[in-house]
């Protein structure tokens, strides 16, 4: 329900370009508190590019965008501030801060808040990495580490202020189903334990099928499909189906 | 006809320096309301002013040996070598100590500076920042600002002194100049005033390297080869900065501090 207080994220006739491509054109989208949606799309469809309005880190051309109730389309840097605090962001190569050991990049939030004392620090960092199964990695820097566990690494960082929202852009890309297993487990993890609400930008099917609540499906720009699992399933769109399935119709 | 959006690179240069003075009143912002990180500052001190001191030492002891001997030779031939101190003197700390600290700086800082911001900017850890409400400018730009302020004069006083060293080890030992007379001479027309002049100097070469450094570093794009184009813009544009401003600056400062005076 537009409006609605339950929704921790609203957005409404979304308008984005680049260059001279319009990549968001008109997107309207609620996000219920608790709720762990997916955006579906192709690549280079511009979910990505939704997700980072979402937390600010980019400014649409026209439309609104509110989050718990605060209209943050025309903030700027330092007025955005406040509404960061209360979300996550799980990067595409998550974006870890090179020149720090997993420790100091998963402590780096609390540090940035005003925490002082080191054994507080210490046992936050050690229960987020917990967390995301990454205990004893603690002292080793960025560019040791696999894809999975950078990713994961990146996701303790996101999680260990406790925010009310969570973004993952792609969280499952480029990984190896098992890995990719750990983190939808990790995700729903957190959504039971921590009871975020997580918007998951994907195009991998097989994590939709296990973390979504809700799919919504973003083409040409605009949301094509907003439903369920169930409703995704039994959908006869033969848009949602050729995705859904894999399928392409361009080769033959 | 739209002057200037007709010629590109007029639109390009007042757009840069448009970026550049947006960077530079941000973090003056930051600067004074206070939001001042002093243990990065001491981070980037140590690698800002203690890590160039090599450099910046060798630069100072050359310099000032072959200026020696090259006015050496020239007033020689009008019997005036005792001259050679003060001439020295006056030049280095007017006009070469802070020019080539500069641009030693500007080669060795803000090459590593574009570089390495360049780097967060096209692995997405500035936006990382961002999201993690913190601001790239107070985390990543005031410091080094701030590190740059503190260093640049230091190190513009480093140069000159080890500068006259060797100049007086030069004239007075291979070039036999009368050292009480090149040390009286030297003492005699070099005033405060002129150091005033190279300190000034060089906290604006500080300012100039640390807004080109960051403002090429946070414009990266294009990846690996976007912040290899970065880092040797900002070397080009901060040495040519510094030296067409250091004009100006020594036109604006010999107001204040007018050359020559000195007798007793």
């Amino acid at each position: 329900m537009p409006g609605s207080t339950d929704n921790l994220i609203e957005v409404r006739d979304l308008r984005q370009k680049i260059g001279t491509q319009e990549i968001l054109r008109g997107v309207n989208l609620d996000i219920p508190r608790g709720e762990t949606l997916v955006l579906l799309g192709q690549s280079g469809g511009g979910k990505s590019v939704f997700l980072r309005h979402l937390i600010g880190l980019m400014r649409p051309v026209s439309g609104s965008i509110r989050i718990d109730g605060e209209e943050i389309a025309h903030l700027d840097e330092r007025e955005l501030e406040p509404v960061r605090r209360k979300i996550g962001m799980l990067f595409q190569d998550g974006a870890l801060f090179d020149s720090m050991t997993v420790f100091d990049n998963i402590a780096f939030p609390l540090r940035e808040r005003g925490e002082r004392n080191e054994k507080v620090i210490r046992e936050k960092v050690a229960h987020a990495l917990e967390l995301v199964c990454l205990q004893g990695q603690e002292g080793k820097m960025p560019v040791n580490l696999s894809g999975g566990m950078r990713k994961r690494a990146s996701l303790a960082r996101a999680i260990i202020s406790e925010p009310s929202c969570i973004l993952y852009d792609e969280p499952t890309a480029g990984l190896d189903p098992i890995v990719s297993d750990t983190i939808n487990r990790l995700i729903r993890r957190l959504q039971s334990q921590l009871h975020v609400t997580s918007i998951v930008v994907t195009h991998d099917m097989v994590s939709t099928n296990h973390i979504a609540d809700r799919v919504a499906l973003l083409r040409e720009g605009k949301i094509h499909f907003s439903g369920s699992l169930a409703q995704l399933h039994d959908t006869t769109d033969p848009v949602i189906r050729d995705f859904v399935e894999g399928r392409s119709r361009e080769i033959d | 006809m739209k002057f200037p959006y007709t010629f590109p690179l007029t639109r390009a240069f007042c757009l840069y320096l448009g970026q550049a003075a947006f960077l530079a009143w941000e973090m003056f912002c930051s600067i004074f309301a206070g939001r001042i990180r002093w243990g990065i500052v001491l981070h980037q001190i140590v690698e800002i002013g203690f890590g160039s001191q090599a450099v910046v030492i060798i630069t100072g002891i050359f310099t000032g040996a072959v200026f020696t001997a090259q006015i050496f030779f020239q007033f020689n031939a009008l019997n005036m070598s005792t001259a050679v101190g003060p001439v020295v003197s006056i030049a280095l700390c007017r006009e070469l100590g802070p020019v080539l600290t500069g641009l030693m700086v500007a080669g060795r800082v803000g090459a590593a500076m574009s570089a390495e911001i360049g780097t967060m900017k096209v692995t997405e850890q500035i936006d990382a920042l961002r999201a993690l409400a913190v601001n790239p400018i107070d985390y990543l730009v005031v410091p080094r600002a701030v590190a740059m302020m503190i260093s640049m004069p230091l190190l513009v006083g480093e140069c000159i002194f080890f500068a006259l060293t060797a100049s007086y080890i030069v004239a007075t030992s291979m070039l036999n100049v009368n050292s009480v007379f090149f040390l009286h001479h030297m003492w005699r027309y070099t005033h405060g005033k002129d150091m005033v002049m190279a300190l000034t100097k060089g906290f604006v070469f500080a300012i100039i390297v640390v807004i080109v450094g960051c403002q090429q570093g946070l414009g990266t794009k294009n990846g690996a080869v976007g912040v290899g184009r970065s880092t040797t813009d900002a070397v080009v544009i901060s040495s040519l900065s510094i030296l067409m401003i250091n004009f100006f600056l020594t036109m604006a400062l010999n107001m204040v501090f007018p050359a020559g005076g000195g007798g007793y």
